[in-house]
């Protein structure tokens, strides 16, 4: 693991911002940030571990756990609440079983808030396995889930 | 060969537009007809997306709302050569949401091909970076400052104040950041433009960096845009080839280079200071200042920080001067603004128009009212951290003065709109956890004062010692205005104060108790 993910990071090192595209880029690989990251990239920003593990936990982006690989992000943001989000987010709990924020890897599903998608003008937004949706409703989710 | 054009934007795709361009590529196999498909940028009328257009005899005849399961009816209707179609809307150019608006900065989006620089140069672009290269960088400044334009990401700083306090500094390298950490709910215009017409935001950081003397630039892009990533990185890499970008800008003899970096979903990162230190690779932690950006910002270099609007307004004031855009707008509040259309809307999109035109117009004329039908209630005004306006403040003229003296900011031009279903207590209560969920927790009033007062609307809604906490969440509010060290802390109170001042029923102890039961 220690070698994969050196050479996942090491490109980063000098470049601007280096520590959080690096990051990006390890949660590409493996869809989460292990505990072993923290001491490769510390040594390779030679910066703390503590500094690194600042960096990963400042930014929602970055997770600890993986995702399921059905991966749900509702708007739950202004706009989206003026059409019904509040609304959409507890059909969603129901329909799933789960909380939002929540995993079930049993089932590899997990359901997020997101705050904004730049859908605003065609609210309820969401986000389904990366594909966005527009005026969603929680069959049109369910729909892409199950697809 | 007919040309027809269907949009990548993100609000097209999320409503079919990518299945809709496949379908239209097949069925034309199929039957032997000879087209050629164009990923256009959206025109911004996004309640008729995907919406596809045909060029029919030098005219583009819209059809609206299209799904991939219309498309082989659309060919059995001849829509290549006739608008008959019941989804045809005729000449978009002639659409009244179109025709009304006064587009300088989106002049292109949604017309041409987004990665066609060609077409790019022939509808108008590249004009002002030529004109920039023949003056020198006083002009260059002293053009912007007659513009009057001033920042688009919602404080409204004047931009040439900024561009000559950067082009002054003396600095062995100095830097142009584009904030395209377009947060805010209800804003849409920097996805749009970066998305429909990349070459603008490129022209306009290159002629920045000629005015300032800077040769490196960074767009600094939120994780939630990834067609707006894709996009401008393929734009980027064509600027190149181009010699828009590199060691010698169009013959210039002068550098400017730029790269797309990617945040990591934090809201705080669209507070400028916040972003630089995100784009040092640091925790997004937000700044004191003094000293300013300007003087000491990315890597303690000079740096010009504009949104991205901001930057894409440029090359058309190099292009027609700076009294050509002073001409726009009324009183300090100069030129155009994208104003966004969103939430609980009929026609929701973006509209570009001079400053002073009234909510009502943009809500009523352009919007069409509600999507929902019901009755007009609320208006949110610049995103999580504006102001709620109720019905009687529509007739405001949009500028940046006016609104200022009802509490209210015109911001990034975005406005929420909510019908009566909409309880204002709850949206003063999600200020406050969006505050909790988002602040960098640098100073103690906004990460303390977020969830004191989330606490404190909590009481609110169940009726406990209900005129204490009224008086308790004024204290908070000014706390935190007078307290907080950016606008995450010290703007929060505004939606909650506007809420409370423009809807007290909403707090009342009777009708809280209700409404949380």
């Amino acid at each position: 693991m220690t070698e994969k993910l050196h050479n996942i990071i090491a490109p980063y090192v000098g470049e601007t911002g280096g520590l959080i595209s690096a990051m990006h880029a390890v949660q590409a690989e493996l869809g989460y940030l292990p505990e072993d990251v923290l001491p490769v990239a510390a040594d390779l920003f030679n910066q703390t571990k503590a500094e690194v593990k600042g960096v990963i936990s400042f930014y929602a982006d970055f997770r600890d756990q993986r995702a399921g690989a059905n991966h749900v992000r509702v708007c739950v943001a202004e706009s989206c609440q003026s059409v019904g989000s509040r609304e959409l987010v507890t059909a969603l709990e129901e329909r799933f079983a789960l909380k939002l924020g929540e995993t079930d890897l049993a089932r590899d599903l997990t359901i997020e808030p997101v705050y904004c998608l730049g859908l605003c003008s065609v609210s309820p937004a969401a986000e389904v396995n990366g594909k966005l949706v527009a005026k969603a409703d929680a069959d049109k989710i369910a729909k892409r889930v199950e697809a | 060969m007919i040309k027809i054009y269907v949009p990548l934007d993100s609000a097209a795709v999320a409503l079919g537009a990518d299945e809709v361009a496949e379908a239209i590529l097949s069925e034309a196999q199929k039957r032997d007809a000879s087209v050629q498909l164009v990923r256009n940028g959206s025109r911004g009328m996004h309640w008729l997306e995907p919406l596809v257009e045909v060029e029919q005899e030098g005219k583009r005849v819209g059809f609206a709302n299209v799904d991939e399961g219309d498309v082989a009816a659309l060919f059995e209707a001849d829509f290549l050569t006739k608008a008959e179609h019941e989804s045809c809307i005729g000449e978009v150019d002639e659409h009244p949401f179109l025709a009304k608006q006064e587009r300088l900065t989106f002049a292109r989006c949604g017309i041409i091909d987004p990665l066609d620089i060609d077409a790019y140069e022939e509808h108008g672009g590249l004009a002002g970076l030529k004109r920039a290269i023949e003056l020198n960088r006083e002009e260059i400044v002293g053009d912007v400052m007659l513009s009057g334009l001033r920042g688009r990401g919602g404080a409204g700083f004047p931009a040439g104040i900024k561009w000559k306090t950067v082009s002054e500094a003396e600095a062995d390298q100095k830097y142009i950041v584009c904030n395209a950490d377009e947060g805010d709910s209800g804003t849409f215009a920097d996805r749009m433009i970066m998305e429909g017409d990349p070459f603008c935001l490129i022209e306009g950081m290159a002629i920045a960096g000629l005015g300032v003397g800077a040769t490196k630039g960074y767009i600094y892009l939120r994780s939630e845009y990834p067609v707006a990533l894709k996009v401008l990185n393929q734009a980027i890499k064509i600027a190149q080839e181009n010699n828009l970008l590199g060691d010698n800008v169009l013959g210039s003899n002068q550098a400017f280079d730029l790269e797309v970096f990617v945040g990591a979903g934090a809201y705080i990162c669209g507070e400028e200071t916040s972003l630089l230190d995100s784009l040092e690779g640091k925790r997004g932690q937000v700044r004191a200042k003094p000293p300013l950006p300007a003087l000491e910002g990315l890597f303690g270099k000079p740096t010009l920080v504009h949104n991205v609007i901001s930057l894409c307004s440029v090359p058309i004031i190099l292009a027609k001067g700076g009294e050509y855009y002073a001409d726009y707008g009324m009183g300090k509040s100069k030129g155009t603004l994208a104003f966004q259309l969103a939430g609980n809307i009929a026609q929701g999109g973006l509209v570009e128009k001079a400053f002073g035109l009234s909510l009502r117009t943009l809500i009523e004329d352009f919007g069409g009212g509600t999507r929902s039908g019901r009755p007009f209630r609320a208006v949110q005004i610049g995103g999580p951290l504006g102001a709620y306006l109720p019905e009687d403040l529509l007739d405001l003229p949009m500028d940046y003065e006016t609104l200022a003296e009802h509490g209210a900011g015109v911001g990034h031009g975005g406005l929420v709109v909510f019908d009566d279903q909409v309880n204002l207590r709850e949206q003063a209560h999600y200020a406050f956890e969006f505050c909790a969920e988002e602040s960098c927790g640098k100073c103690t009033p906004c990460r303390v004062g977020a969830v004191r007062g989330t606490e404190v609307m909590e009481r609110i809604a169940k009726g406990e010692d209900w005129a204490q906490n009224m008086v308790l969440l004024d204290d908070l509010c000014e706390l935190m205005v007078d307290g907080s060290l950016c606008a995450m802390g010290g703007m929060t109170p505004i939606p909650v104060m506007s809420a409370k001042k423009h809807f007290p029923d909403d707090f009342e102890p009777d009708q809280a108790v209700r409404a949380a039961e």
